[in-house]
């Protein structure tokens, strides 16, 4: 079983994003649980998003205590806590950053970045971060292939065809920027 | 025994929402503000303090960036502007 | 079909199934995406049903009791306050021998509010007459719903059903589900042909008053049936095994429990997080097992009878609390037994969305071989506990 925690704030889609992801999974026959966290809802409110997949039902319903794989789709929250405690060994983490982004060197897991906002300000017009950040998860992780992502962001944004195009552009262009 | 029931007053100002703020923070330019207070009034956060002409400020402690300040100024003299954070 | 879907949509994907004629609820969380797929179903006309908005939940239940009375298959779903706003009417449903089914996505009660989940609110509605059904996941939410109605309008049965699906954490969750094909359920579930209903053409009165020569009797028959559910529920359930190939609708689970020595008791989807910890233990030669209890409401005092009777440890896991008592499941599962040489302990935990980790079951399995206690708090932080009363 693998585990995955999603650090974002509430409106950033980070539900969707862990949505798409247990949907890639289910097309390559995995079996995944993606669940939120909840604060007291409040757009712009730091918020978690958890992912489990195995090639068998999922049963654990705690929260992600040690994950194997760390997103981070807004960088402000680096500074807050510390987004890298209690990984895996091996761990890896994507992160969405800015210019004035620091990343942490104390830290012993495989970081992988690319200005997710930035691309997606370009390609959707707008700075959401987690289409093109799941373009990237695929590539970093090998867990999951670019076209099962891109065949459940179709699904996601199915009658929505502007957007749909323009979040299937993110995605390729995540993919291609780690 | 007792738990938690009860907050005193101005509890919630330990409650620093400024952390909120992602990418764009108010820019208060002082320069052709009429001292109407809608800014002051619309402020989910009820941060911005001021009372004359061109006094007006943002406490960028409490402030999430949400813009309704700069929304509703009519003399359009607060500027959302980017904050590299 | 399998597909991955969100809690709260396999759930009204399973409603839309059974085909109510009238839906109508009030949103509430973590209920509230039940409801709003419901809607949208109605309103996309790929459901053939009423939805009746309403100001309160009191009304939501008023609504689908006077639907019902019609002669109508109803829906509604609820939490938490909503649920005891309802509770008037809830007891009604029941006198009434209505099968009416409800979710209730189970979450804390006020106050202080929390919107989380535990199961306080279902458990502290036990005794209305409901059957009551606890999901594991959201395929067993969706069998519980479909079986659910079938048991419920059985003319020998006429009782409404709550399934409880625990808020959140399978609200909220999303994984894989095998939705049943509508046809096979067309097949297995017929339409609702009540013995009686409210019929201009044939006009009678529901909800009479009953003094108290005829009050001692409509209890005892609403007691006898949901006793004869004992049996009923597991026909259903074959029945249901044989249509659609899962074991789902049960009395109990047992989960290797057959030479352990020490056995959790549990509803609803804890009982996933303490399968898990069971396979470890029983990888480290730890003989531990579940006994997940399905159907609360019949009580199924003989199949947890007869599971447990040779397990020395019993440890009783409740997200309830009947304040200055214990645990509502604890309580009911000790009185099972008057050996003392058990040792019996009831543990309170994950109220109001306190996580119930591997460890907090790690440590709940240790403490029941140690020494027995009647209602340990898991996970306190006594630091949040004063003598005095204290503003924060």
């Amino acid at each position: 079983m693998k585990e995955i925690k999603i650090f974002a704030r509430a409106g950033q889609g980070a539900i969707t994003m862990a949505a798409i992801l247990g949907e890639s999974l289910f097309y390559e026959n995995k079996y995944a649980y993606a669940f939120p966290h909840f604060g007291a809802a409040r757009m712009g409110a730091p918020m978690n998003a958890f992912l489990r997949f195995d090639d068998k039902p999922i049963r654990l319903r705690s929260k992600v205590y040690t994950p194997d794989y760390v997103i981070i789709v807004d960088p402000t929250l680096l500074d807050g806590e510390n987004c890298f405690s209690d990984l895996k060994k091996g761990a890896k983490a994507v992160v969405a950053v800015r210019e004035s982004t620091k990343i942490p060197t104390s830290t012993d897991m495989e970081i992988y970045t690319l200005p997710a906002e930035k691309i997606a300000q370009e390609i959707i017009g707008r700075p959401f971060a987690n289409t093109v950040l799941l373009g990237a998860f695929s590539k970093i992780s090998g867990e999951v292939k670019l076209e099962a992502i891109l065949k459940a962001v179709e699904k996601q944004f199915k009658g929505k065809p502007g957007i749909l195009e323009k979040n299937l552009a993110a995605v390729k262009k995540g993919y291609e920027s780690v | 025994m007792f738990s938690v029931l009860v907050s005193s007053a101005k509890s919630s100002k330990q409650n620093k929402t400024g952390s909120w703020r992602s990418l764009t923070m108010p820019k208060y330019l002082q320069t052709n503000c009429i001292a109407c207070n809608l800014c002051k009034l619309i402020c989910p956060e009820g941060c911005i303090e001021g009372k004359e002409k061109n006094k007006y400020d943002s406490n960028l402690q409490y402030c999430k960036g949400c813009g309704l300040c700069a929304y509703i100024c009519p003399k359009k003299d607060i500027e959302m502007v980017n904050e590299n954070k | 079909m399998k597909q991955f879907l969100e809690g709260s949509w396999a759930v009204a994907e399973a409603v839309k199934l059974c085909k109510p004629g009238v839906i109508s609820a009030y949103p509430i969380t973590p209920q509230t995406h039940i409801v709003e797929h419901l809607a949208k179903f109605v309103a996309d006309g790929r459901i053939n049903a009423e939805s009746i908005n309403v100001e309160s939940e009191h009304s939501a239940a008023s609504v689908v009791l006077g639907s019902q009375a019609a002669g109508v298959r109803s829906f509604t779903a609820t939490s938490s306050q909503g649920l005891f706003l309802m509770a008037e009417v809830v007891f009604n449903i029941a006198g009434m021998r209505l099968p009416i089914m409800m979710v209730c996505a189970n979450r804390a009660i006020s106050a202080p509010i929390n919107i989380w989940n535990d199961q306080q609110d279902s458990i502290s509605l036990r005794d209305a007459g409901w059957i009551q059904l606890y999901a594991e996941n959201n395929q067993e939410a969706i069998d519980l719903i479909i079986a659910g109605y079938k048991i419920g309008e059985m003319p020998k049965v006429m009782l409404p059903i709550m399934v409880c699906v625990d808020g959140f954490i399978l609200t909220h969750g999303m994984e894989t589900v095998d939705m049943p094909d509508a046809v096979a359920v067309d097949k297995f579930l017929p339409a609702y042909n009540p013995p009686f209903k409210l019929d201009v053409d044939n006009p009678m009165s529901f909800g009479l008053l009953g003094d108290p020569s005829v009050y001692t009797e409509n209890r005892y028959s609403l007691h006898k049936t949901l006793e004869e559910l004992l049996e009923i529920i597991p026909q259903v359930g074959s029945e249901y095994k044989s249509a659609f190939g899962r074991d789902s609708v049960r009395l109990v689970e047992k989960y290797r429990v057959h030479d352990a020595e020490t056995v959790i008791v549990a509803l609803g989807s804890v009982c996933g997080t303490i399968k898990d910890v069971i396979d470890d233990e029983r990888e480290k030669g730890n003989k531990v097992g579940l006994l997940k209890i399905v159907t609360y409401r019949p009580f199924p005092k003989a199949a947890i009878y007869n599971a447990l009777k040779n397990v020395p440890n019993i440890s009783i896991l409740d997200k309830n609390i009947s304040l200055g008592s214990e645990g509502a499941v604890y309580t009911e599962v000790k009185a099972l037994f008057n050996d003392s040489t058990k040792k019996i302990s009831g543990f309170v935990a994950g109220l109001g969305g306190r996580d119930i980790s591997k460890g907090t079951v790690i440590e709940m399995l240790r403490l029941t071989k140690e020494e027995v206690n009647n209602c340990k708090f898991m996970d306190l932080d006594t630091s949040l506990l004063w003598e005095e009363f204290r503003v924060s």
